[in-house]
């Protein structure tokens, strides 16, 4: 009698799936809280991987019937080594851990974080519930004009470039055994036929002649099969497959005017963390570029951006007519998705807001996917805004704008800008 | 030189099929000279990560789904990939045909150690074992268990995840009271629980219905009485008595409440046998394969390498240490098996004087019949002997709230024995472990709550869970739901009132 054994290893690997999905699900409100504050302290690049985050230990809970800490118990321990019966002592302080921990053992009540990993795909789609990229799809679809080669076997015919000598070699190696190999064959019986006549006493010198006359007919048929042939020929083969395009360039522009102050950057530089983290998603490939203006404006690095402060007055327009000659200088072609995200606090030079108005409309939007204003103030809607508020109807899809007064609003907005719009 | 090798099993680190095959026939051959009574058994070869799945599933091949078994898998992963804990090498089921998991990464030698743990030792426990035997029916409950996760993913389509989260969420909190202590529930069958499933859906519909009768009739009857409690007796079954009287209840929720109850009421026994099921187990492995040993056919590198597997497993840290969490029931089983095996076959004075009906007597005997009889509790209350608490320097201490300090109230000492020996089964005692709670009158003829009363016992009071349980029960119950306290001297207190809104609840 053998034992059976099963080797379930090939199994499904993930019978907890489910499981982990439901108390993923179930618990959404509380994991989602969790990684709103993993997010605030995080760098802006390093958004990428699985979090570490931890739910309140008393939510998740499963309450029984159990005894509490009242009444009279009796316990017992082992490793005496120094107690005699009626001794007396002090209770333990809970939590003390170490010494004479077992007295307040095992009803604790677990009110330490639960902590758990997420996958970063986990992470992802808990951050990003419920959000869009606007436009990604139809353009995505609609505008593949970039092509890749990529192998695709071997063809019989093509251009000489691409011959493949290895293969062509094989294929003519092979025809010349396969049509030598007859001739071959009848040759070597000829010559052990001749040998054998040449051997014995009295040769017949005819069939001697005529042998010897067969076997040169036969050596010239041989060498008269080709070394290489037309036919032998082979060519690599490369199909062009479409490409949809994989990278994005996004925008930050930022209003360092005076009256920007430090809480206010921070407040864009969340903004503009949760949009780089959020296109990282969907593109494989993401350029920043920092934009920062008074009255005019200049192209910085990040450090940069996020904490020189400047003074002066605010021009708007100077932004993105530089963000407009960045695009046409470096991310013209159409492998480009481009995104912006202007932050200000609405601030600007009277004059210049129906000018910004235009030269969004008119040169910026139409090569954009998406671009998105928020304004960072408590007070009244700037004169920016105002203008800026015609063109949301007329470039719905395309140009939004949210409003945000305390840094709880950011992630609200940044909702409600890529919220999922139902077709 | 070469033939004797022939002989030797589990040489060399690595495992093959073959290998485990020989380690398996060897050890059984073993065993049966033993005579160690077992259920046929197979071995699984599994990966770490589906261990961990099987973890969270408590070891069960099948399970329904729900959302506090992948809380115990993200738990358990964190902490297995934060290297805190290592996976168990061994799950195994007490089924029949016995199920033994082996894990991939384990060698050679860990395999044979398991092999004999848990397909000789432990399974022979499942089949020898009178709880075991009256309580689980083997044979059925892998059927049982796939027939519960599809009639609950069937319930979730047609009701929904969340309706049946809900109510599982609520017979989970109360699980711990929907196990009979006392009597024997029928033995499992797949078929006819198929094939009642719906006659008891009709037939449990119209018991319910007298919870609605308001027939003059009846009332008539019931006023010449002074007052009818329902249930005339005290229930304490009470997810027993939700499933079959709760008033609102739909077929489809009963039956699930059955399978949750019937699921608990399989792994009691393992509740109630934890340190003479694992010290057993330990025993056999231990045994098994140093008589291999001794036969020539392991060597040395395989019994270091056993050796230390085993001490660790068998390892007790004194109260004051860091490692300490409570008695190891692997340490004070394999102890007492141990100990019961040297009073057998070499009693001291103090044996014969403790024990004089087995000192001296046929050791595989006595092992049969306490296997086969006991509990932890008694178990410990029948075998535990005065040296082995001298060993493990067992000491008991007294907390008392009403007192400053505390005492300690018995210790390893001639006057102490008896005391302590008490003390500690009583700890292994499931009926003064979990409170007594029963169910206590259903007010018939008024609001239709449910009144539990729990029994003070040496005045220890419930944990502040007791709220959300409450919350839980009314959930089942559907209307109002009380529980009080009754302390030693009988006085009753209200401890709580929890009022399920059904118009929520309906549209939730």
């Amino acid at each position: 009698m053998t034992v059976r054994i099963v080797d379930r290893r090939q199994d499904s690997r993930n019978k907890s799936s489910i499981n982990r999905s439901r108390f993923i699900r179930r618990f959404k409100g509380q994991i989602k809280k969790a990684v709103a504050d993993a997010i605030a302290k995080r760098g802006i690049r390093d958004l990428e991987n699985g979090e570490k985050i931890g739910i309140p230990g008393k939510d998740i809970g499963e309450p029984h019937f159990r005894h509490g800490r009242g009444g009279r118990r009796e316990i017992v321990h082992p490793g005496n080594d120094r107690f005699v019966q009626g001794d007396q002592m002090d209770r333990p302080q809970e939590g003390g851990g170490g010494q004479g921990k077992g007295q307040a053992s095992n009803e604790g009540e677990g009110l330490d974080d639960f902590v758990f990993t997420l996958t970063r795909d986990e992470f992802l789609d808990i951050f990003f519930d419920e959000l869009a990229l606007p436009n990604l799809v139809k353009r995505q679809l609609a505008r593949i004009d970039e092509y890749k080669r990529v192998r695709a076997g071997y063809t019989q015919s093509g251009v000489p470039t691409n011959i493949n000598l290895v293969r062509t070699m094989r294929s003519a190696a092979g025809r010349r055994m396969a049509i030598g190999g007859p001739y071959r064959r009848r040759l070597r019986e000829l010559q052990n036929e001749l040998e054998s006549l040449l051997d014995e006493a009295s040769p017949d010198p005819d069939e001697i002649a005529r042998l010897r006359h067969e076997i040169a007919v036969l050596r010239a048929k041989q060498e008269a099969v080709p070394f290489i042939d037309p036919f032998d020929l082979r060519y690599s083969n490369r199909v062009r497959i479409p490409q949809p395009s994989t990278q994005a360039v996004m925008f930050c522009l930022m209003d360092v005017s005076g009256s920007m102050d430090e809480a206010t950057k921070q407040m864009a530089k969340r903004f503009f963390m949760l949009l780089y983290l959020f296109l990282n998603r969907n593109y494989e490939h993401i350029e920043v570029v920092f934009i920062r203006h008074h009255t005019i404006a200049e192209e910085v690095d990040e450090d940069t951006f996020f904490h020189s402060r400047e003074t002066g007055g605010t021009i708007v327009s100077s932004a993105l007519k530089l963000m407009y000659e960045i695009i046409q200088a470096r991310y013209s072609s159409s492998m480009w998705n481009i995104y912006g995200a202007q932050a200000s606090d609405g601030d600007n030079w009277d004059s210049d807001s129906p000018g910004c108005r235009d030269f969004l409309a008119d040169s910026i939007l139409p090569v954009v996917q998406y671009f998105a204003y928020v304004e960072i103030t408590e007070a009244e809607p700037q004169n920016l805004w105002r203008e800026y508020e015609k063109l949301v109807s007329t470039h719905a899809g395309v140009f939004a704008q949210q409003r945000i007064v305390a840094a709880s609003d950011i992630y609200p907005v940044f909702r409600e800008l890529f919220r999922k719009k139902l077709a | 030189m070469s033939r004797k090798r022939q002989h030797r099993i589990a040489e060399g680190s690595d495992w093959t099929f073959e290998e485990l095959d020989r380690a398996d026939a060897e050890i059984g051959r073993v065993a049966r000279a033993y005579g160690l009574d077992c259920y046929r058994h197979q071995l699984e070869i599994i990966t770490a990560e589906q261990m961990m799945d099987a973890y969270a599933a408590i070891g069960m091949p099948v399970y329904y789904h729900h959302w506090s078994f992948g809380k115990h898998f993200l738990e358990t992963e964190n902490r297995y990939k934060r290297g805190q804990m290592g996976l168990a090498y061994e799950i195994v089921i007490n089924s029949d045909p016995c199920i033994a998991y082996l894990m991939e990464e384990n060698t050679m030698a860990m395999q044979a150690l398991v092999i004999a743990h848990a397909g000789y030792g432990h399974n022979s426990f499942f089949k020898g074992n009178h709880l075991f035997k009256q309580w689980t029916s083997a044979d059925a409950i892998i059927d049982y268990l796939v027939f519960a996760r599809n009639y609950i993913a069937e319930c979730e389509e047609r009701h929904g995840v969340d309706a049946v989260e809900q109510l599982i969420d609520a017979c989970h909190a109360v699980s711990s009271l929907g196990v009979d202590r006392y009597k024997r529930s029928p033995p499992l069958s797949l078929q006819k629980e198929r094939e009642r499933q719906r006659e008891r859906e009709a037939y449990l519909q119209s018991q319910v219905n007298e919870l609605w009768r308001t027939l003059p009739r009846h009332e008539a009857a019931t006023q010449s009485g002074e007052e009818v409690r329902f249930p005339a007796e005290p229930e304490e079954n009470l997810l027993y008595f939700v499933e079959k009287h709760a008033p609102l209840l739909e077929p489809w929720q009963r039956e699930i409440i059955r399978i949750v109850r019937k699921i608990g009421q399989y792994f009691y026994p393992q509740r109630q046998t934890q340190v003479m099921n694992e010290g057993w187990a330990t025993y056999w492995h231990h045994t098994l394969l140093n008589t291999l040993y001794d036969e020539g056919r392991l060597t040395d590198g395989f019994m270091f390498e056993f050796l230390q597997s085993h001490t660790n497993v068998v390892m007790q840290p004194p109260y004051n240490s860091n490692w300490y969490s409570g008695i190891n029931p692997y340490a004070l089983g394999f102890a007492m098996w141990q100990d019961l095996r040297r009073i057998c076959e070499a009693p001291d004075d103090e044996d014969r004087a403790w024990f004089p009906d087995i000192a001296g007597s046929d050791w595989r005997e006595t092992f049969d019949f306490a296997m086969r009889n006991f509990k932890d509790e008694s178990f410990i209350a029948q075998f535990l002997s005065p040296r082995l608490m001298r060993e493990f320097r067992f000491f008991a201490v007294l907390d008392d709230d009403a007192r400053a300090k505390l005492e300690v109230s018995a210790i390893h000492d001639d006057p102490g024995y008896r005391a302590l020996r008490l003390k500690l089964s009583e700890q292994y005692n499931l009926g003064s472990h979990d409170p007594d709670i029963q169910v206590w009158n259903v007010d018939l003829r008024g609001d239709r709550s449910l009144t539990l009363r729990h029994f003070m016992h040496r005045r220890r009071d419930l944990a502040p869970d007791y709220e959300r349980v409450l919350e839980h029960l009314a959930y089942l119950w559907g209307f109002a739901v009380r529980l009080e306290q009754q302390n030693e001297d009988g006085e009753v207190t209200l401890l709580a009132e929890r009022m399920h809104d059904r118009r929520r609840g309906a549209t939730e």
